[in-house]
C-alpha cells in the first residue's frame, strides 16, 4: 500500500463497497473480480444494471470483461505505460478537473511532462492497446459524473507494483475522483484480514495505526503504555528475512498461521533458508509444509473456535465470535501468546479479547472510538477517532490525509523478465474462484476441493497447437528457478503468448519457478510475470 | 439437544461478509448467510457457504508437537511453552532481540496481530515482524 501512501497519506481502500452500486463508472485494472471477490462483482454488475459504464483492463479475458463496455488486454507488466498514455489523452482533450488539480493537489507539472512523452502510438508498442480502444477507456473514465478504480494483486505484484498503484492514483486525482461517493482508488485485499494485519503494526516499520518506528514521540508513548524500553531501528520485511538467515543473522523464525514454503516466491530457496535456522516455531491449524520442517508445533484455533475482530477491505472493523470450543489441545492464538509471554518474564494480562480491543483504542488514533459494544451488529469504518464518532465511508474528504494530494511523475519500465528465445512464454499466476492463497484453508474442505481438484496451466489453443499439447495433457512448465509437471486447460481467455498459473496447489507449486526479483519499495516478489518454456513430457521415459 | 445460531464474518476474503454458524451440540452443521450485514445483505459465494467444511477437517493438527530425534513428537502445552521461552530467551540473550523474527498473519484477528507485534516488540525487542500481506 506504499503507493496510496505516498500519493494521499494513508493507504487504504479510499471509498466502500456499497458505493460502487451507484457510482457512474469502474475501472477494474488487475482484479480477476467475479473469482476473488465475487461479491463486489455482484455489486459492480449491480451498477451495470443502473447504467453504469465498466472498463476493464486485464491481460486475460476474464469473466467480468464480457460485461464490460470496453476491455483491453494490455501486455503483462505493461500497467504503468497504459494509464500514462490515457492521461495523455485526458490532458491534451482537457478532459481533467483543473479546479480540483489546483485546490487539492500538488505535482502536476512534472507529471504533465512525463505523460506528453506516452503518445498512443508508443503505448500501442508497449502495452498492445490500440489507440481507438485507449481513447474509449480515457474518455469514459474521465467524462463520467464520478468514476471509481478497483485493483487488486494484478496491480501490486510487479517489479512496478509501488508505481502501478501511484499511476492509478495520478489518474483518480487529475479527474477529480477522489474524496467523493462513489469515486476512489480501491485496492481489495486478498486475504480476509490484511487490512487488520497492516493496521495492527505487524509491520516492520510501524506500530499500530501506521505510527512510525523510530518516532520518538510515538515510541514513547507506546514505551509508557507497555512498560518497556523500545528499539527503535526498523525491522527486516518477510523478503529481507530469508537472505538474513543465510548470512547467519537470523537465528529463530516464529511463523503464525502462515505457509511461506507455498506462498514465496523462491520455493527452493526458503525450504533451504528455514531449515537453516536454530528455531523454527509453527503455530497453525494443520500441519502445513511450512510445519513439517518446524521445531516446534503450537495448535491455533480457526475463525469459528475464538472471539475477535476482522476488518474488512474497505475499513470496516467487524466482530468474530466463538461458534464452538477450540477442538483437541488447540488453544485460541490469544492465549497461546499471552502464556508464552508471561513465561518469558512480560506477563500479558487479558480476561478476553475486548481488553485487547481497549488497549488498541488508547494506542491507536484511527480505531480511539472502536469498543466492542459499538461493534455489536453493524462494525465501524476507521477513522473513527472517539466514541462519538461515526466512522468514515470515504476517505480524503475536504482535504487528502497528507494534506494536498501528490501526483508523481512514473515511467514505464519493463518486467524484470520478459520472454525470449529460450523461455519464448510469459507466465502469470493468480488465484481462481474456489480456493484461497495457498489453499491451507480451502483445500481441507472436501467440497471445494471437488470443484477445481487439481493445478492447471492455461493456455491459448495456437500456442497449444504449435507445441503439439493437447487438453489435459500432462506438460514440463520450466523457467530459469525450476521446473513443474502439470495439465494443460486450452482456453481463449489467454492471450496467445501468454500462460496462467493459479498458486494453490502444493503439488505443482507455481512459486517453484516465479521470479522473485521485487518492487524496491514495497518488496511485493514479481510474481505476475515471468518467462518460461514449456515442454511435452516423453511417455515413454516418465512411464 | 443444544441448538445455537452465532453471527459471525467470513474468513475467506477482503469482503468480509457477515454469516450465521448453526450448531448442534458443539458441531458446526451448516452457514447460513447474514441477511442485516451492510456488506453481503443476504449473499454467500461458493467459498462462504462451504465454511463450516474446514473447521472440522480431519487433518486438523491438535497436539503440541517437538522435533526429538529428528521426528515431530506429542508433548504437553507447558512443556512445549517452557521449551518456547526457554529458547527464545537462549537465542536472544546469546545473538541479540534482532536475531530472531516473527511472521505474523492476515488470517488471524487484530487482537492476535497486535499482541503478536507485541510480543515481538515488548517481549523480545525487535522490529522484525512482518506479514505474508506483500505475498
Ligand atoms: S462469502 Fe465469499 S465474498 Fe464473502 S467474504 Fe466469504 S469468500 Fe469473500
Amino acid at each position: 500500500m506504499a503507493g496510496l501512501a505516498a500519493a494521499f497519506g494513508s493507504g487504504a481502500m479510499t471509498n466502500s463497497i456499497a458505493e460502487l452500486e451507484d457510482t457512474k463508472c469502474i475501472f477494474i485494472i488487475g482484479s480477476n473480480t467475479s473469482e476473488a471477490h465475487p461479491l463486489i462483482a455482484t455489486r459492480i454488475l449491480r451498477a451495470k444494471e443502473k447504467g453504469a459504464k465498466l472498463i476493464v483492463a486485464d491481460p486475460r479475458k476474464i469473466q467480468i470483461a464480457s460485461y464490460a463496455d470496453c476491455h483491453v488486454q494490455q501486455r503483462l507488466g505493461s500497467d504503468v505505460a497504459l494509464i500514462n498514455g490515457m492521461m495523455n489523452i485526458i490532458l491534451k482533450e482537457g478532459w481533467e478537473d483543473k479546479e480540483f488539480i489546483s485546490e487539492r493537489t500538488e505535482g502536476i507539472d512534472a507529471l504533465r511532462e512525463m505523460v506528453e512523452k506516452f503518445t498512443p502510438e508508443k503505448v500501442e508498442a508497449i502495452s498492445g492497446v490500440k489507440e481507438q480502444d485507449l481513447r474509449k477507456i480515457a474518455e469514459l473514465y474521465a467524462k463520467s459524473e464520478v468514476s471509481s478504480i478497483v485493483y487488486a494483486m494484478g496491480i501490486t505484484q510487479h517489479i512496478s507494483g509501488v508505481d502501478n498503484v501511484k499511476s492509478l492514483a495520478n489518474l483518480a486525482m487529475m479527474c477529480g475522483n477522489m474524496g467523493k461517493e462513489g469515486g476512489g482508488v480501491n485496492p481489495l485485499r486478498g486475504q480476509n484480514n490484511v487490512q487488520g494485519a497492516c493496521d495492527m503494526g505487524a509491520l516492520p516499520n510501524v506500530f499500530p495505526g501506521y505510527q512510525k518506528v523510530g518516532d520518538e514521540k510515538v515510541t514513547e508513548k507506546f514505551e509508557k503504555d507497555w512498560n518497556v524500553k523500545l528499539s527503535r531501528k526498523p525491522g527486516l520485511t518477510i523478503t529481507d528475512m530469508f537472505p538474513a538467515i543465510e548470512e547467519g543473522r537470523l537465528k529463530a523464525l516464529y511463523v503464525l498461521a502462515e505457509n511461506p514454503m507455498l506462498s514465496d516466491p523462491d520455493l527452493k530457496h526458503v525450504k533451504k533458508a528455514l531449515s537453516a535456522l536454530d528455531l523454527l516455531i509453527v503455530q497453525d491449524l494443520f500441519l502445513t509444509e511450512t510445519a513439517q520442517l518446524a521445531q516446534v508445533y503450537l495448535p491455533g484455533v480457526s475463525f469459528a473456535e475464538k472471539d475477535g475482530t476482522f476488518v474488512n477491505t474497505e475499513r470496516r472493523v467487524q466482530r468474530i465470535r466463538k461458534v464452538i470450543e477450540p477442538l483437541g489441545e488447540s488453544r485460541s492464538d490469544l492465549k497461546i501468546i499471552q502464556e508464552l509471554s508471561a513465561k518469558m518474564g512480560y506477563p500479558m494480562e487479558y480476561e478476553d479479547p475486548s481488553q485487547v480491543q481497549e488497549e488498541i483504542a488508547r494506542l491507536t488514533p484511527s480505531y480511539g472510538g472502536i469498543t466492542y459494544s459499538r461493534i455489536e451488529n453493524d462494525g465501524l469504518q476507521w477513522p473513527c477517532p472517539n466514541e462519538d464518532h461515526p466512522g468514515t465511508v470515504y476517505l480524503h474528504k475536504d482535504k487528502f490525509t497528507r494534506g494536498l494530494g501528490l501526483f508523481h511523475a512514473v515511467d514505464y519500465v519493463p518486467p524484470d523478465e520478459l520472454p525470449d528465445e529460450e523461455y519464448p512464454l510469459a507466465l502469470t499466476t493468480g488465484r481462481i474462484f474456489a480456493h484461497f492463497h495457498t489453499g491451507t484453508m480451502t483445500r481441507k474442505s472436501s467440497a471445494l476441493n471437488k470443484e477445481v481438484e487439481k493445478g492447471f496451466l492455461e493456455i491459448n489453443p495456437k500456442d497449444a497447437n504449435k507445441l503439439g499439447i493437447l487438453g489435459g495433457e500432462k506438460v514440463k512448465a520450466i523457467s530459469r528457478r525450476g521446473e513443474i509437471s502439470i495439465e494443460v486447460l486450452l482456453t481463449e481467455r489467454m492471450d496467445e503468448g501468454v500462460v496462467f498459473l493459479p498458486f494453490h496447489f502444493a503439488e505443482s507449486a507455481a512459486n517453484v519457478i516465479t521470479n522473485p526479483a521485487f518492487d524496491p519499495v514495497a518488496k511485493i516478489p514479481e510474481y505476475k510475470v515471468c518467462a518460461v518454456r514449456i515442454e511435452k513430457i516423453d511417455e515413454k521415459k516418465e512411464g | 439437544m443444544n441448538f445455537s445460531n452465532v453471527s459471525t464474518i467470513c474468513p475467506y476474503c477482503g469482503c468480509g461478509c457477515g454469516m450465521i454458524l448453526q450448531t448442534i451440540d458443539q458441531e458446526i452443521i451448516n452457514t447460513l448467510p447474514s441477511k442485516s450485514n451492510p456488506i453481503n445483505e443476504g449473499k454467500l459465494c461458493i467459498k462462504g457457504w462451504n465454511v463450516h467444511d474446514f473447521v472440522v477437517s480431519s487433518q486438523r493438527a491438535t497436539q503440541p508437537l517437538i522435533r526429538k530425534d529428528g521426528d515431530l513428537k506429542e508433548v504437553s502445552w507447558n512443556e512445549v511453552l517452557e521449551y518456547v521461552a526457554k529458547e527464545l530467551m537462549r537465542i536472544k540473550d546469546q545473538y541479540g532481540p534482532d536475531s530472531i523474527a516473527f511472521m505474523s498473519s492476515a488470517k488471524c484477528t487484530n487482537e492476535e496481530n497486535f499482541l503478536f507485534q507485541k510480543l515481538a516488540r515488548a517481549v523480545v525487542g525487535t522490529n522484525n515482524v512482518d506479514h505474508c500481506a506483500r505475498l
